[in-house]
């Protein structure tokens, strides 16, 4: 019975898959997207993944979908490459064919028993003190990993910011992004916003509650903070941000600086780099764990804002470089 | 058969289907939907490996479950990016549109 | 089942070094959000010296000691943990990363007349993200934490693309990151297949597992070839070079010489750590020929294309896709032969003779550009004279590229040449040869009515001595290349497997 129901979420995410691959309308593409990812969202769950199924809605369905939302809009004006002929079609699909046999023989062909690291971070986990085995992953073991992505979160939003159209003043990217609802149907928007406003509240009370179970196991918190502030912007509860603010450097900054100066004090407090205190390496992980939920969220809010728009303070053409 | 290679076989269905998108895709926003179709589906397959690999007392391998969190966060950087790029290209033709003035020819 | 520790390396300021240059760059993102573009700059120059001096650090200790360097990050030893490593391989990476991008920084420098990027607070940080994911990928010895690593490598490198904000630009951005992305997730790809094989991501760990097995598995053969796609699409190999040539011709000089002086070098890197460091002897060998023949189609059509160019940034970014087919060539011969050594060697000096070529052209075609306002080929006639040490840098490069010693072009090219014969791959000799004259054709093409009395005297606006000096010094670089011997380098065998590093060691 569950594997028919596995089966049934895998085809369906199959054909969801194939709607957006060949759909012509760019928003209609976008929705099918996001109905993607709730039930990738789904298959997490019976992989018995809960820590990956938040991740997946928050930020692989929830922010990615609402990115691609803003583009949806800018899709539908833009100019239209030729579209691929027969031959390119039937080539494409002939390799995607090839690669998905090969892959399927792969999977079935996997070593019995399985090679895993399962054992070896059920041995190490009591020394770091935490409960959630994938915090201590993401935390401890292969910090290194996780310091970086907060690093690729910094840099994608120095990518974006640069992109802002350039005006005289201090700073390139100063002002506020474009309103969220300024180029899709907001009607669309809307609707979506009072979708996830639920979702995001149950994860959230999700997290509080694992948080009391699972010790420091709201890593991935960030994302839904994020996803919540993007949807106070949506219902416009919350005031656009003025992305040259001190402060909100310092949020963005917080967590990848915490994590970089906590591993570089490795070196002083305990045997070397991003290696944490004997016996208190619970509060300090909180503690870092803490500024990288607020600086992840915050993040990737902004990323979801996008660069600084057009300003009201600016005549059109001002843009002397 | 359990559930693991069945769905491990799903993530390589959506690999190809994504791998199709990418080379067929005819805009910027197809391929990168295209290429979140395929990642998804890339995912489904480590998750079906770190089921496989459940051991001392976890649901499965918690080394890809974190290692799938990572690469979702730098999955969305990356469509950001590309979604931002997207809109600044779309303002720009249309501004060149509008006022097809000789802009300083550049080195390209 | 659970694999064998590693026992951990001695803690040693070598090691810590390792740590260092990756993630002391970090630091250059503060003044983007706090501080003006003008300590932005100085700070950004301050920590390229300071990376350049732990590069030359690291290189010593592992010259001096004879062994690699390497550091378990947090303490945990793979396959829990992640380590860093250097070889003399890697060594010679760094240092050249390292050189490379102060030289680039200090052309980039702010001064006056100095065009500056658009946005010097948002060049800056990008130079030092850079500085960290390419001294990452050139250490990790983690499958993911090198896809990290090239991830971090794109999102710096796409927006050096677009700093000028033309139309132009955004489409090769944009470009850029489709293809990039299209690279890292075959890459991953790969990665999740081994992992499900042998249950870890460590290089050295796979490749002890990998070597003692009787038949490898299929899985891991389609895991290889989804990798080497992955990273040659991100390399900008043949046949996935569409993206490069307006990328790196459109992006600022500074940013242009970057680029293709060091970005793509890594994905190339880590193309050849993964035949030869990585995958079986039997399957390098069958696969070598093949990668061999994507790197001939690279200096054949793309060196055709370079010399039917108009534009000189357009020309050097075309010979850019040519020149990196050189590194291919090396697979086959490098992989698993006895004298393995001089084809590694080969293939490790004109990685760097290279870097330092293309750098000093693309920086020599920025001024160029600056100095005439165009960079039109029909144009050129009489840069020469007008600017004689901008054309000269640019030469010196040129003849490095051709292979005229002395360079390190030169030098490599031998050594591919003798590898080439002692195994008898005389299709490899022919491309080698060919891509010579190609290059000869292209770098001449700029040179020889440069050298010729101008039409009518040329409109120069004055383009600043020291950035002029800048290119200069690095095309001397590719020039100093060509005194090193012409035998398997003993320092690039240090920490390495094969054997030819074994005999030597």
């Amino acid at each position: 019975m569950s594997l028919f129901f596995d089966a049934a979420l895998i085809l369906l995410a199959i054909v969801v898959a194939l709607k957006v691959v060949t759909g012509r309308d760019p928003l209609t593409d976008v929705i099918a997207f996001i109905a993607y990812g709730i039930v990738l969202t789904l298959v997490w769950v019976r992989l018995a993944a809960v820590d990956v199924a938040l991740t997946e809605v928050a930020v692989g369905s929830g922010a990615t979908g609402l990115v691609l939302l803003r583009a949806a809009g800018a899709a539908a004006t833009a100019k239209q490459e030729a579209r691929p002929g027969r031959v390119t079609k039937g080539l494409a699909a002939l390799v995607s064919l090839v690669v998905f046999l090969l892959l399927a023989a792969a999977v079935l062909a996997w070593p019995k028993p399985q090679p895993s690291l399962a054992l070896a971070v059920a041995e190490h986990l009591p020394a770091t003190g935490l409960g959630n085995p994938i915090t201590g992953v993401l935390i401890v073991f292969r910090a290194l990993d996780t310091l970086l992505e907060t690093v690729v979160l910094l840099l994608a939003l120095v990518g974006i910011w640069a992109l802002a159209p350039d005006r005289t003043g201090a700073r390139a990217w100063s002002g506020t992004p474009a309103p969220l609802s300024g180029m899709t149907p907001s009607g669309a928007q809307v609707l979506l916003a009072q979708l996830l406003l639920p979702v995001g509240l149950l994860v959230t009370v999700y997290q509080f509650w694992a948080g009391a179970n699972v010790p420091a196991g709201a890593f991935q918190g960030g994302a839904v903070l994020g996803a919540m502030w993007v949807l106070l912007l949506l219902a416009r509860l919350a005031p656009l941000p003025r992305l040259e603010q001190p402060g909100l450097a310092v949020l963005v900054l917080a967590g990848p600086f915490a994590f970089l100066a906590t591993g570089l004090a490795g070196w002083v407090w305990a045997g070397g780099f991003l290696d944490y205190p004997e016996g208190i390496e619970k509060p300090v992980i909180i503690v870092v764990e803490a500024a990288i939920v607020v600086s992840i969220g915050v993040t990737l809010g902004l990323l979801v804002l996008g660069p600084a728009g057009p300003q009201a303070a600016d005549r059109p053409g001002a843009d002397a470089s | 058969m359990s559930a693991a290679p069945l769905i491990g076989l799903g993530g390589a269905a959506l690999v190809a289907i994504g791998l199709y998108g990418l080379i067929v895709g005819s805009d910027g926003l197809k391929r990168v939907l295209a290429f979140n179709i395929l990642g998804g589906g890339m995912f489904l397959v480590f998750g079906a490996v770190a089921r496989r690999g459940a051991d001392g007392g976890f649901g499965g391998d918690p080394v890809p479950h974190a290692l799938v969190i990572t690469g979702i966060v730098v999955a969305f950087s990356a469509t950001a990016l590309a979604v931002a790029l997207l809109n600044r290209l779309a303002a720009a033709s249309a501004e060149e549109g509008k006022a097809p003035s000789d802009t300083p020819g550049g080195p390209s | 089942m659970s694999l064998p520790m590693i026992a951990a390396p001695p803690p040693t300021l070598a090691g810590a070094l390792l740590v260092l240059v990756v993630v002391l760059p970090l630091l250059g993102f503060l003044p983007f959000f706090f501080l003006g573009a003008r300590i932005a700059e100085r700070l950004a120059l301050g920590l390229l010296a300071l990376g350049l001096i732990g590069a030359l650090a690291i290189a010593a200790e592992v010259s001096g000691s004879g062994a690699a360097v390497a550091y378990f990050i947090g303490g945990w030893a793979p396959p829990l943990g992640v380590a860093l490593r250097a070889d003399g391989f890697s060594a010679l990476m760094l240092a050249m990363t390292a050189a490379a991008l102060l030289a680039t920084g200090l052309f980039a420098m702010t001064g006056i007349g100095a065009a500056r990027p658009r946005m010097p607070p948002v060049f800056w940080p990008l130079v030092l993200a850079a500085a960290c994911a390419l001294n990452l990928a050139f250490t990790a010895e983690d499958l993911f934490t090198l896809f990290v690593a090239l991830e971090l490598l794109t999102f710096a490198a796409v927006p050096l693309v677009c700093l000028d904000g033309r139309p132009a630009q955004y489409e090769a951005a944009l470009r850029y990151l489709l293809y990039a992305l299209f690279g890292s997730a075959l890459y991953l790809l790969g990665v999740v297949l081994i992992y499900g094989l042998y249950g870890t991501l460590d290089i050295l760990l796979i490749a002890g597992r990998v070597a003692v097995e009787a038949r490898s598995p299929p899985a891991l053969m389609l895991a290889l070839a989804l990798m080497s796609v992955g990273l040659m699409a991100k390399a900008a190999l043949f046949p996935f070079y569409l993206w490069l040539p307006p990328a790196h011709a459109g992006a600022p000089a500074a940013a242009s010489a970057m680029l293709s002086a060091v970005v793509i070098k890594a994905p190339l890197f880590l193309l050849l750590r993964l035949w030869l460091d990585l995958a079986p002897q039997t399957l390098a060998f069958a696969a070598g020929p093949l990668i061999a023949a994507c790197g001939a189609g690279a200096i054949l059509l793309c060196g055709l294309f370079a010399l039917g160019q108009k534009r000189l940034k357009l020309m050097i970014a075309y010979s850019t896709a040519a020149q990196i087919g050189y590194l291919c060539l090396v697979v086959p011969l490098a992989a698993g032969a006895a004298d393995g050594g001089l084809a590694l060697t080969a293939g490790a000096i004109h990685l760097v003779s290279h870097a330092f070529s293309k750098a000093a052209m693309f920086m020599a075609a920025g001024l160029i550009y600056e100095a005439l306002g165009h960079d039109r080929m029909d144009g050129l006639r009489g840069v020469g004279r007008a600017l004689p040490v901008s054309l000269f840098a640019f030469a010196l490069g040129g003849a490095s590229l051709m292979g005229l010693p002395p360079s390190g072009g030169f030098t490599a090219k031998v050594m591919l040449l003798t590898a080439a014969v002692g195994q008898q791959a005389w299709w490899i000799v022919a491309v080698v040869m060919a891509g010579g004259l190609l290059a000869a054709g292209y770098v001449l093409k700029v040179i020889v009515p440069a050298l010729q009395a101008p039409d009518r005297p040329l409109e120069i606006t004055p383009v600043s001595r020291g950035r002029e000096m800048v290119a200069l010094a690095l095309a001397l670089g590719a020039v100093a290349l060509g005194f090193l011997p012409l035998e398997p380098s003993p320092f690039l065998a240090i920490g390495r497997p094969g054997a030819w590093a074994e005999a030597v060691q």
